[in-house]
């Protein structure tokens, strides 16, 4: 956590007095661990590690034996000539060189007992010890991971959402046990007690605190349903007025509110403004941004920096609704200004956010979008008609499909923010209002990322993929089943401009085929991930090309159905995705074993790639299956992503 | 807007009319529930605030030869969104002011945007005024806080149509509509072959209330 490690963290702050003070004890522990807890390393596990540690801290490193090009389970990339960078990585190295290790280690018994403490340095047993694989050279760097993060790892340890009891794993018997027992959908199976109290709150995490209330209840109740969320977000100005709050009503909060209030001028006051604190199991952060604060209160496991982006997206929603200087503004002509009221009727926005953060949402995590899967030269076909039938004032079109991207069209000089589309997609698929109204809407809204200080405007039409006609009067269908089309333009008075482009739009896409496409896409939904890569053993993924700030992955069915599946899966991408992007670790590819799944987290320059298994799955086969959804993406990269998109 | 020239030219003697409808009042009133109780006869209990406009069309017969199309700006009642009204009522040929009956000082901002349609917007304009909420009275009479006699004789006073109504129980929705078409001049705007409520569709007449600067005109103004 960058911000943690702030210059002049004194005693008083609580972040930088545990890194300082964790730093040492975490090299004492890491040697003492590997003493006590051999057995508790998964076995091939173990040797892959010791093979590796060994290679690099001898110098210079001997070079690992090649494998066979045609070796399944090689993380490598065929040499094409279109990415030359990618064999020269050290990454594919690594790879190579990892999985090469484990195929022909795997039968061969444990290591010498000092490359075991060696690799037990390196070894995941559980998903919250994240310790660099390809480090360890560097000990100093690999080791402190924990303590830059006190709370992830406390809170993993102390009630793991994942369902791993501390433990669990030092069992000799656990590994064998595996062997015979694969369990078909891992996050299903409640393991803890702790976990189980998670399964039900986050059944509750929507509901309202009062609901209860109104049915008679005291004000303790509704009290306790409010500390017993899961999460929070608090808004409030710099003067110390709320400003929001995702859950409780103003008398639940002001107390909160007023202690958030007093430690973060504290610590403003003193020059040295508080980022972050733990208190039990329950992770805080703030961000000041301007004349507000904003608080986010998390028992889930996210890193700082995955919940300050939380707090940057709601902050964007703010200002989309008011813009900066008109904010800004507001609070240098009276400091005093209750926001609340400019901000009327933007909760369900804020929740929408809010309640995609707790549930856990892929393009919120990797800050990118995610498109329909079609053909490249239909995608040509409908890019072509946008661009044909494009009106004067248009800014940005855009189709979009059940919150995914089926094309843009867009000036050449500017791209799209992924923030901004990020908050678009919250109106239009989180929020019910512009849906519900079952009309066409013109929406004044500033996206921030765009331009921070002016309103745009925007044209949105939905549409039901279930339909043949493409009238505007049918009651809207499924969430999950619509199409939208959103015309963007700085011009106020363009809706009839917009709304004539939407008319022809339709009508050639219809004529050319295009809307039958795009609408038999839509219903298709995600195709799984046995379909993507057959035979398998992955059973989700998540696959972010950096050039284009998109990401795919595959249906959460058949083995994430409910929400706590899927939240536990989202809280494994999170671990895996904070793993990676902390400051302080150098992993390109990180592969992770815990009692109910195993998964890979592997990052190149052109793609992050988080891969999750079953827990039975061995290295060489989750590799392969990376392997493979890399091959197959690269195959249908023109499919999968829009690249580029209609520009005029 | 070819397809509705055609509607227009209709065989047989029978009239065509489409006009523009504005609703405008004070948020949370229920005006975008009066919409759609009108237009897909449907009612949610948890409504969220409209944000922005939202634009519907609805057709009704007035007889068996009148067919009057509306076409309807259901505006976003917060007051961020006032600056952004003109726009809306510009061009309208008729309004639905809503208040909520249970609230007295939704009446008096109704009052305000009859004032405002009566300065600024289209002499013609025929101006209807919704007591909107007549279910909640229904169940709990002592809920009320405008009389209807009090908002009657405003009405008359102002010269504006006069309902109470529930988009809930769909008391007067309908009856609402029908009045307003009723005082529409449809033959004229038949004749003229939509002209009049077309007009706008040029989009060459617009700008004149248009705020210096108006990228950011929207909520500028409200920090009250």
């Amino acid at each position: 956590m960058p911000e943690e490690q702030a210059p002049g963290a004194g005693s008083t702050q609580p972040c930088g007095d545990s890194e300082s003070q964790q730093k040492p004890q975490d090299h004492i522990n890491n040697g003492q661990v590997s003493d006590q807890k051999q057995n508790d390393i998964e076995p091939h596990q173990n040797e892959d590690n010791t093979q590796l540690a060994q290679s690099q801290e001898l110098t210079p490193p001997p070079l690992p034996p090649r494998p066979p090009l045609s070796q399944a389970g090689s993380l490598r990339l065929s040499k094409k000539p279109s990415r030359p960078q990618l064999l020269s990585t050290p990454t594919t190295a690594l790879s190579l060189a990892d999985v090469h290790t484990q195929s022909y280690n795997s039968e061969d018994g444990a290591g010498s007992p000092a490359s075991r403490a060696v690799s037990r340095k390196h070894s995941f047993t559980h998903f919250g010890r994240f310790v660099s694989n390809n480090n360890s050279s560097d000990g100093d760097d690999s080791a402190s991971i924990k303590s830059y993060i006190p709370s992830l790892d406390a809170r993993v340890e102390n009630e793991s959402i994942l369902g791993d009891v501390a433990g669990d794993d030092t069992n000799p018997a656990w590994t064998a046990l595996n062997e015979d027992y694969e369990k078909d959908d891992p996050f299903q199976t409640i393991f803890s007690p702790e976990d189980e109290a998670l399964s039900d709150q986050i059944q509750h995490e929507f509901e309202d605190v009062e609901s209860e209330q109104a049915e008679g209840t005291s004000e303790e109740v509704a009290l306790e349903n409010w500390k017993a969320k899961l999460k929070h977000f608090f808004i409030l100005s710099a003067s110390g007025k709320p400003v929001y709050s995702r859950h409780g009503d103003d008398q639940l909060i002001s107390n909160y509110v007023g202690v958030a209030q007093t430690l973060i001028s504290f610590y403003q006051g003193a020059k040295d403004p508080l980022k972050g604190f733990t208190a039990g199991s329950t992770r805080f952060v703030m961000l000041s941004k301007g004349p507000l604060n904003l608080v986010a209160i998390s028992r889930l496991p996210e890193s700082d920096a995955q919940l300050r982006s939380q707090l940057e997206a709601l902050y964007m929603q703010i200002l989309s609704t008011l813009t900066l200087p008109s904010m800004e503004k507001m609070f240098s002509n009276r400091p005093s200004t209750d926001l609340r009221r400019p901000l009327q009727g933007t909760d369900v926005l804020l929740d929408g956010l809010a309640d995609g953060f707790t549930r856990g949402s892929p393009s919120a995590l990797l800050s990118a979008l995610e498109c329909l899967r079609m053909r490249k030269t239909n995608r040509k076909v409908i890019n072509d008609t946008l661009l044909k039938v494009r009106s004067p004032n248009l800014l940005y079109g855009l189709i979009v499909a059940a919150g995914r991207l089926v094309s843009v069209v867009r000036p050449k000089k500017h791209s799209l923010h992924p923030g901004d589309l990020h908050l678009i997609f919250n109106m239009l698929f989180e929020a019910g209002s512009v849906r519900a109204g079952g009309g066409e809407n013109w929406i004044p809204l500033c996206l921030p990322g765009f331009n921070n200080t002016g309103f745009l405007y925007m044209y949105v039409s939905f549409f039901a993929a279930s339909e043949t006609t493409t009238t505007n009067d049918e009651a809207p269908p499924e969430k999950d089943d619509e199409l939208a089309i959103v015309l963007i333009s700085a011009n106020k008075e363009a809706f009839f401009e917009l709304r004539k482009m939407r008319d022809d739009l339709v009508s050639q896409l219809d004529s050319n085929g295009s809307m039958s496409l795009i609408k038999t896409a839509l219903r298709k939904g995600h195709a799984s991930c046995a379909e993507i890569v057959p035979g398998t053993v992955l059973r989700h993924f998540l696959y972010k090309s950096r050039g284009n700030v998109q990401f795919v992955m595959p249906a959460f069915e058949p083995h994430f159905n409910d929400l706590v599946a899927r939240r536990r899966l989202m809280s494994l991408y999170h671990l895996m995705h904070e793993s990676i992007h902390s400051r302080t670790a150098h992993l390109k590819v990180q592969h992770s074993i815990a009692s109910n799944a195993t998964a890979l987290a592997w990052e190149t320059p052109l793609f992050e790639l988080y891969c999750v298994a079953g827990p039975r799955a061995s290295r060489a086969a989750l590799a392969q299956g990376a392997n493979r959804v890399v091959q197959w993406i690269r195959r249908e990269e023109e499919r999968v992503f829009i690249i580029g998109g209609a520009v005029f | 807007m070819a397809s509705r020239v055609q509607q227009g030219g209709r065989p047989g003697g029978a009239r065509f009319a489409q006009f523009k409808l504005v609703l405008l009042g004070e948020s949370a009133v229920g005006k975008s529930s009066l919409v759609l109780r009108f237009v897909k006869d449907q009612f949610d209990d948890y409504r969220e605030s409209t944000i922005g406009a939202a634009f519907l069309t609805q057709t009704i017969a007035l007889d068996e030869q009148t067919t009057v199309k509306f076409e309807i700006w259901d505006t976003a009642g917060q007051e961020r969104y006032k600056s952004l009204a003109p726009m809306y009522y510009r061009n309208a040929n008729c309004a639905v002011v809503v208040y909520d009956i249970t609230q007295a000082s939704s009446l008096d901002k109704a009052k305000a945007w009859v004032k405002e349609l009566q300065r600024q917007a289209n002499e013609n304009i025929i101006i209807a005024l919704a007591g909107n909420k007549a279910d909640l009275v229904a169940e709990q009479p002592d809920k009320r806080a405008v009389p209807t006699a009090d908002a009657e004789a405003y009405a008359k006073e102002a010269n504006l149509l006069f309902f109470e109504t529930s988009a809930k129980t769909a008391e007067n929705v309908k009856e609402l509509f029908t009045a307003i078409a009723k005082k529409l001049p449809i033959e004229q705007a038949s004749q003229r072959g939509m002209r009049g409520a077309a007009g706008r569709t040029a989009g060459v007449d617009l700008g004149s209330r248009a705020e210096p600067g108006s990228g950011a005109g929207g909520p500028g103004g409200c920090n009250c």
